[in-house]
């Protein structure tokens, strides 16, 4: 993905640090660099789900490792965004499984029904659909990302009721862990 | 259905617990290594087991671990792969999610073989529920006091942490894994060194599969020799096979090793049968990687015996007629399924997944990718076809990290084996300007039309 020259504020809270410095714990002391991947993700959760140059910036800051060794980890991982993004991102397995059982079809579907294409955000932010390649569910397809879990065994109607439940804000994108 | 020893315990509700796991016998292999074998022991009933890796490439797992340098003094480590990507594979997460605490058993019994003190589960971060699963049962085991100092009194001290990753198959492969888990770019390592004597910031490592690591317990607490028992003498213990595509029951199954492909696909304990009892066209029995074997050679070998889910089995024949059982990742084809699309769809795969190291694999993987695409397409031309051969074999055997085999296969495997359907692409691209071409008229039918144009 392109990097964004648009700014973002930064907002890296007490909780947040906290959670940075449990996660530099986690390695030895001399090898902070190592918490580098779990940090992106936790830092980007909490900035609209993309990171932006000052971020990556701070991030190095906080593990004192230079900006590069964060740009360049930032644009090979898939996961990390490096432009803002649709708020209910809906990323649709395309690997062979899933093409087998129709994805193709619902993709098509989802991108007339919001009326975008595969990568463009809807004008008012909410929705992006792309394509990813295989997310490990391939015997509960076709399937799907949205946030932190999977929506398995997709059909017209869950996408439509989907949809529905983004915009009445019931929706969840971080998974919440009750044991 | 055959003997479970990893999924026997998965429906029992509550069992993600640690409370119903502990109740229900788990976390007994820890006390039995910890109070009454030294580590070495352990290695050797492992050994004993003759398992093979469960990630893929079968590697004898007792062997791996008797690589790993004790004698250097170095911090060693055990780093479980959790990073499931290979298409067709979803076994891990199935485990993961489900019994998260027999992974954590089997890293601690593991861990203390390898007399590692710092080891980590590195799952792939689309996984992010799972992880958090796993965090949470990480710190269950810390309350009860299966990790921290000291373990159940024995001297022995062990931390385990889960480390996420964010997007990139090729993290899969282990010295990738160690550089990703080093907060740096996925690129595959130069080998040797081995990660046994070189791996995690340079300490002797070993990497092992989720599911290589859960049969750990049930190997300490019952033998070597008992696990060797199960399946067939080559391909011992059991196996979870990820089963999708077109058939009725797609989801993990746990198999003994040397049960038939036949069985495993027509019985209704596993895969019961195709869907709308379609014809089937074509098996990618061990993951995307693993060459493609066309239906003649699904249920029989070419000597004409009965094809088996075992590693000697599923690979009889070589390349030329067999497969590999790989990751057990199993996807099923019926007749409407357009090899082409789906090889298409693989070289795509492995084109983005290319970490882009190895000019072979970077350039390769993307002409592949292309010229499937026209093909597909309606635009390929005769001399593709051999072009595609001639690019694959460029790839095969050049590159520092196996990614650029599991390109190459996939397609070498689809033109040796379904030639006439990349011709009738070329040949008759009016045919196939629907990407549903062989829905409504399978390959079968039309077959016909490709020998009239042969010179």
């Amino acid at each position: 993905m392109e990097r964004s020259n648009i700014s973002q504020t930064i907002n890296i809270d007490a909780k947040l640090m906290e959670r940075i410095n449990e996660l530099i714990s986690h390695y030895p002391a001399d090898k902070k660099k190592s918490a580098l991947l779990p940090i992106l993700h936790d830092v980007q959760d909490a900035h609209d789900n993309w990171l932006s140059i000052e971020l990556m910036d701070k991030v190095a800051e906080i593990l004192e490792i230079k900006p590069i060794e964060v740009y360049e980890v930032v644009s090979f991982y898939t996961m990390f965004n490096q432009r803002p993004i649709g708020k209910f991102m809906f990323e649709f397995c395309q690997t062979s499984c899933c093409v087998t059982r129709g994805v193709e079809d619902l993709m098509d579907y989802t991108c007339n029904k919001l009326g975008v294409g595969i990568g463009e955000p809807t004008v008012d932010g909410m929705f992006e659909v792309r394509g990813v390649e295989c997310l490990g569910a391939c015997g509960y397809a076709p399937m799907m990302q949205l946030g932190d879990e999977f929506k398995e065994h997709l059909t017209k109607e869950k996408i439509d009721q989907l949809i529905e439940d983004c915009k009445d804000g019931k929706i969840n994108l971080h998974y919440q862990n009750n044991g | 259905m055959g003997k479970q020893i990893l999924l026997d315990k998965i429906n029992v509700p509550g069992i993600k617990t640690y409370e119903v796991y502990r109740r229900e016998g788990g976390y007994a292999s820890v006390e039995k290594a910890l109070k009454t074998m030294t580590p070495d022991e352990v290695v050797t009933e492992v050994k004993n087991s003759q398992l093979k890796g469960r990630g893929g490439a079968g590697f004898p797992m007792g062997m791996k671990w008797s690589f790993i340098d004790k004698k250097s003094g170095k911090p060693r480590h055990l780093v479980c792969n959790a990073d499931e990507s290979e298409p067709g594979t979803f076994k891990d997460r199935y485990l993961m999610e489900y019994i998260p605490h027999l992974l954590i058993e089997g890293m601690i019994t593991a861990s203390f073989a390898l007399e590692a003190h710092l080891s980590y589960i590195y799952i792939r971060g689309e996984y992010m529920w799972v992880y958090k699963i796993l965090e949470n049962a990480i710190k269950e085991a810390y309350a009860a006091g299966f990790l921290g100092k000291n373990i159940l009194g024995s001297g022995y001290d062990l931390d385990l942490y889960v480390h996420v990753g964010a997007g990139a198959y090729i993290c899969g492969e282990e010295t990738a894994l160690i550089e990703s888990l080093e907060g740096k770019r996925g690129n595959p390592r130069i080998k040797p060194p081995f990660p046994a004597i070189s791996g995690l910031w340079a300490n002797p490592t070993v990497v092992n599969n989720v599911e290589s690591i859960s049969a750990v317990p049930w190997i300490v607490n019952n033998s070597g020799a008992e696990y060797a028992k199960i399946g067939t003498e080559k391909s011992t213990g059991t196996k979870l096979i990820s089963a999708s595509g077109h058939i009725k029951k797609p989801g993990v199954y746990e198999i003994e090793l040397g049960i038939t492909v036949y069985d495993f696909i027509n019985s209704s304990d596993y895969c019961g049968g195709m869907i709308d009892e379609r014809p089937i066209k074509a098996l990618v029995p061990g993951g995307s990687s693993v060459p493609i074997l066309p239906a003649h050679l699904i249920y029989k070998t070419a000597n004409g015996e009965d094809r088996l889910m075992s590693y000697e089995s599923m690979s009889d024949g070589g390349f030329a007629s067999g497969s590999m059982i790989g990751s057990g990742g199993f996807i099923v084809y019926n007749d409407t399924t357009c090899i082409v699309r789906s090889t298409w769809n693989f070289a795509r795969f492995y084109h983005h997944e290319s970490c882009g190291q190895c000019s072979p694999c970077r350039e390769g993987t993307g002409w592949l990718e292309k010229i499937l695409h026209r093909i597909e397409n309606g635009h390929g031309r005769e001399e593709d076809i051999d072009l595609l051969w001639d690019i694959q074999r460029k790839i095969e055997g050049n590159t520092i990290c196996p990614l650029g085999d599991a390109a190459a296969w996939p397609v070498a495997a689809a033109i040796r084996h379904f030639r006439e359907e990349f011709e009738y692409h070329v040949r008759f691209p009016e045919k196939i300007k629907n990407r549903d071409h062989f829905v409504a008229e399978p390959f079968e039918q039309v077959k016909h039309l490709v020998s009239k144009l042969t010179v």
